[in-house]
């Protein structure tokens, strides 16, 4: 599964921007993630499960808001940091 | 040293030891806002940082080494997953970092917006909420102003030096309170404090203290800038005296922060704000000063030389004025505009040591390692 990172989680990665994912929902690849890079999580997800405001989760060209969303492994999952206005 | 946090990242100024010259680390986290950098007076080498981004949710960074490396907290402040059919909260940033207790070594306490209160046991790296206030006093409390837009701030965690289980909060908005307990349990302490923006006259709670502070040498001893006034609290009493009252009235005495002299508990200074009808929250006038007390709040004394004379229209906020340990004592503030200036002889002359800074959050004064 192919992974896009915005450049606010490079620190996480070392710079790295595209990675191959893993998981069969949204909440399962942001355990993988977690998993390879401590603390991201966090910074895109809040304490209640919801995606933080100003995060996108796109599957495929189409926007997802929910964390139980099914996921194949020749998905493409897109976060974006979603721009604020200005 | 000067720890500073601003809206883009954090900045820490050395300077030699007359404090004339300064020299910029800097910027760290550059795009984070950076509301507290604080280093442990117990150790002399932890500093704690308070961040987020724009885009990002809040975490706390921590350095062994004066700044030169950070480790991302591994559990950040974050309240606890709500059960079925409760509406759980979110901690947007955190505001306000604390060393707990000396005999507490690695314990912190750290306050959020919206108002949340956790507590540290290993030097930041986990953090674990106090229930007595996320669970208990807050919810009882939000039923006089609810919350507030962009979320209610527990600042001004102040631990008793005697006794590690005593502490006091302020919340803006909630009021001022006090805890035997090290934080399971919670008694308002507001009594006398104005809040003129509530319905009810003298409430209980729902004050908005913007910044209370706890003289190391005399604990009993309590100040407290609120947004209806500067105020004085002498324990065992529980009510506070309106000490703001002997300001000049066309300054007032509205304002975020209050100074305490580091060996004399009778001397505090304040940076009054435009508290006017549409609340500027700029210098009274354009005209900055700092106003001191030397007789508990008695009497204040004007100190503005150095600072612009006029069209100044920036102000102070809670966490950026600071005093440090110095003899004779120095004085450190930074501003909205992105400007720090600095006294070397107790607020009598000031000068420019740093401008073009982003907006300034925070400024605190540590001894250079």
């Amino acid at each position: 599964m192919r992974v896009v990172l915005p450049s606010p989680l490079f620190s996480y990665t070392g710079g790295q921007q595209e990675l191959d994912g893993a998981g069969e929902s949204v909440a399962q690849l942001l355990d993988f993630l977690e998993s390879r890079y401590p603390g991201m999580r966090h910074r895109i997800i809040d304490e209640q499960d919801r995606i933080r405001r100003h995060i996108r989760f796109f599957v495929n060209g189409d926007g997802v808001a929910h964390l139980d969303h099914r996921l194949q492994t020749d998905d493409e999952v897109i976060i974006v940091a979603a721009l604020s206005g200005g | 040293m000067l720890l500073v946090g601003t809206r883009k990242g954090a900045f820490i100024y050395r300077s030699d030891a007359a404090r004339k010259k300064w020299r910029v680390e800097g910027p760290h986290f550059l795009g984070n806002v950076v509301n507290h950098l604080v280093l442990d007076p117990r150790d002399g080498r932890t500093l704690l940082l308070a961040a987020k981004t724009g885009h990002l949710g809040p975490t706390v960074f921590r350095s062994l080494d004066g700044g030169r490396n950070w480790t991302e907290a591994k559990q950040p402040p974050a309240f606890r997953k709500a059960k079925d059919g409760e509406e759980g909260r979110s901690v947007q940033s955190v505001f306000w970092l604390s060393p707990a207790n000396a005999s507490e070594p690695d314990a912190w306490y750290a306050g959020t917006a919206p108002a949340g209160m956790f507590r540290s046991k290993d030097g930041g790296a986990t953090w674990e909420e106090v229930a007595g206030f996320n669970d208990g006093l807050y919810p009882n409390i939000m039923d006089k102003v609810g919350e507030v837009p962009d979320g209610s701030l527990l600042h001004s965690i102040l631990v008793d030096p005697r006794d590690a289980r005593h502490l006091y909060i302020g919340i803006s908005t909630g009021g001022s309170f006090e805890s035997n307990d090290r934080g399971e349990t919670w008694h308002a302490l507001n009594k006398s404090v104005e809040a003129t923006f509530l319905p009810e006259k003298n409430p209980e709670y729902g004050h908005d203290p913007h910044l209370m502070a706890l003289h190391p040498l005399k604990p009993d001893r309590v100040y407290q800038q609120n947004h209806c006034g500067i105020y004085r609290l002498d324990r065992p009493a529980v009510e506070w005296q309106r000490i703001g009252l002997n300001m000049p009235k066309e300054v007032g005495d509205i304002g975020f922060p209050v100074v305490l002299h580091p060996r004399d508990p009778d001397c505090i200074w304040v940076f009054p704000m435009d508290g006017t009808e549409v609340w500027p929250r700029t210098s009274p006038e354009g005209k900055p000063a700092a106003y001191r007390t030397r007789d508990g709040g008695k009497s204040w004394q004007r100190q503005d030389r150095g600072l612009p004379s006029e069209q100044a229209w920036w102000t102070v906020k809670r966490q950026a004025f600071c005093a440090d340990a110095c003899e004779p004592v120095g004085l450190h503030f930074g501003t909205t505009s992105g400007e720090i200036w600095s006294s070397t002889d107790a607020g009598e002359n000031w000068s420019q040591i740093a401008a073009h800074l982003p907006h300034i959050y925070s400024v605190t004064a540590a001894p250079d390692s």
